[in-house]
């Protein structure tokens, strides 16, 4: 798999670590309680399709990337920088 | 139709055109006491223990596919009872316990071989964790022993022992571990369930989970619809699209476990054989001489069954450091199966906030060993509606109690560290 960095281009998935779903960005406020912390730490949106997830360029310029995939044919159609936000 | 060697005998006498279908193919019928999504492993496990178990045998095992060709026919079949916290450990050492029992009882050979697992150790502290697993286990009423590094070039003439990189320092020998056979594991459940009457239904999807009031009414196929008010969902890596259908949200992530095997080989590894330095490598040789092994997870969210090229290269690499012999092999296959990774790395038999609902899934890369267990315990769950005393610990909510976590591996419950 080849993810496309918004800042170094076209890389070998191997130069990232994977977090996973991009919703993690939607951290819940420090006081939204136990369902909604619950929630956000252990449940998992799980797509079978396409999905956005969090990978860290660590072997590259270090930026978290959100990528936009397909989990059941692997096929990699877009990526953005994370601190764009979730869309 | 029981199996005998006079049987074989005669059968290999005539022809072979005695054999039968080993279970019926019936079409779907309206209703059933108990509706089981998912014919792998653990599906035709529990149909077949609430037929023996339970006297339930109005009982459907609905398989989108057909019955192993999940996880269950895709796996390096290890099997062995070295799990460490309370809650698996009883688990797995009851499912080691049918296991030993389970040719017979299911009349059918499922190739069931206690072989042994060595797990090597590649340095002090890797010793002393692999010493502390042993004494859990040994307390859980299982066996684990030592072997120096003199008995283990005595056992293990092939690895390498020469080398800096991990040099090895010696192994924990687990002489009931083993392997199976995969799919004689299905069709042996199947055949068993079959004869005690439950209907085994391939090529039937399962496509919603009707219910009202908070009670569980039936389920949608793509066969039609089918009545119940038990409902067992038990579909490995598709837990969460199935979950869905009733309006649940799992703490389970699908990830790529891929599996190598090379050319057939004359007997060399007699054990199954593990380490853990390279992020970690297990390998045995099946009865038709290929060696069979495996690795970590790829480690992105995959549906696909099958893995990238970066993992197949590390596996390779960790083979070759522990047994470079292993390089004269061609390797012949690779594929994959999807994994259904909870987020504490331990797996879930429960009820779920529908009544007439029920989970089993989160087995994450280690459920073909629970096979027998877990169906055992599913089956008690289902017929009972309290769990089974060894798999008390399997609950759903001790993601959000945040009590009772089986946290095998002291990372936490976190997605992405198991
Ligand atoms: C490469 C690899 C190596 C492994 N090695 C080991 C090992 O050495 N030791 C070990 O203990 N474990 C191992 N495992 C894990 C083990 O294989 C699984 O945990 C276990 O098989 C999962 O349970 P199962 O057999 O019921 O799953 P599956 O066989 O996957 O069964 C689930 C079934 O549900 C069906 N299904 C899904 N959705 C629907 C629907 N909507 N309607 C109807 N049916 C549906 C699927 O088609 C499938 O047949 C390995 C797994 C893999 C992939
Ligand atoms: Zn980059």
């Amino acid at each position: 798999m080849k993810i496309p960095c918004p800042l170094c281009g076209q890389r070998d998935s191997r130069e990232f670590s994977y977090l996973g779903h991009a919703s993690l960005m939607d951290r819940p406020a420090p006081d939204a309680g136990d369902a909604a912390w619950d929630d956000y730490l252990h449940n998992r949106e799980n797509p079978a399709g396409v999905t956005e997830d969090l990978w860290s360029h660590d072997y590259g310029c270090a930026a978290w990337v959100v990528v936009t995939r397909n989990t059941v044919t692997h096929g990699i159609l877009s990526a953005r920088l994370a601190k764009e936000g979730t869309s | 139709m029981a199996f005998s060697a006079l049987r074989i005998l005669k059968e290999g006498l005539t022809g072979n055109k005695g054999w039968q279908p080993h279970w019926r193919d019936p079409a779907p019928k309206e209703e059933y006491d108990v509706v089981i999504i998912g014919g792998g492993g653990h599906g035709l496990s529990t149909a077949y223990y609430l037929a023996k178990e339970h006297g339930i045998t109005n009982v459907a095992v609905l398989e989108k596919g057909w019955i192993g060709g999940g996880n269950v026919g895709r796996n390096t079949t290890i099997v062995r009872a070295n799990y460490m916290v309370p809650g698996n450990s009883e688990f797995y050492s009851h499912s080691l316990k049918l296991w030993e029992g389970l040719d017979a009882d299911l009349n059918y050979n499922v190739m069931h071989s206690q072989r042994g697992q060595i797990t090597i150790f590649n340095s002090d502290g890797a010793r002393d964790a692999a010493m502390r697993r042993a004494n859990a286990v040994i307390n859980q009423g299982d066996d684990a022993e030592l072997l120096s590094l003199g008995q283990l070039k005595k056992t293990l003439p092939y690895l390498d022992y020469d080398q800096t990189r991990f040099p090895i320092y010696g192994g924990m020998l687990y002489r009931r571990a083993g392997t199976a056979r995969h799919d004689a594991v299905a069709w042996g459940l199947a055949r068993g369930a079959d004869r005690r009457g439950v209907d085994i239904i391939q090529n039937c999807e399962v496509t919603g989970i009707d219910t009202a009031g908070g009670v569980v009414q039936g389920v949608q196929t793509s066969r039609g619809a089918i009545r119940t008010k038990k409902v067992a969902i038990v579909v490995a890596g598709r837990s969460s699209q199935v979950a869905a259908m009733a309006g649940m949200r799992l703490p389970i992530e699908s990830h790529v476990l891929q599996a190598f095997v090379t050319e057939g080989l004359k007997p060399c590894i007699d054990h199954v054989v593990s380490y853990g330095m390279l992020g970690h490598f297990y390998i045995s040789q099946s009865d038709k001489g290929g060696l069979v092994f495996g690795g970590n997870l790829d480690g992105y969210a995959s549906y696909a069954a099958r893995g990238n090229l970066p993992m197949a290269e590390h596996v390779c690499e960790a083979a070759m450091t522990l047994m470079p012999m292993i390089g004269r092999a061609k390797m012949l296959r690779s594929w994959g199966g999807i994994m259904d990774m909870s987020s504490d790395g331990s797996p879930i038999i429960d009820k779920t906030h529908i009544d007439g609902l029920y989970f089993n899934g989160g087995w994450c890369y280690g459920g073909f060993k629970a096979i027998p267990a877990s169906g055992n315990c599913y089956a008690h769950l289902i017929a009972q509606d309290r769990p089974h005393p060894a798999a008390t610990g399997f609950r759903l909510d001790r993601f959000t109690t945040g009590r009772g976590l089986l946290d095998e591996e002291g990372t936490g419950s976190h997605h992405n560290l198991h």
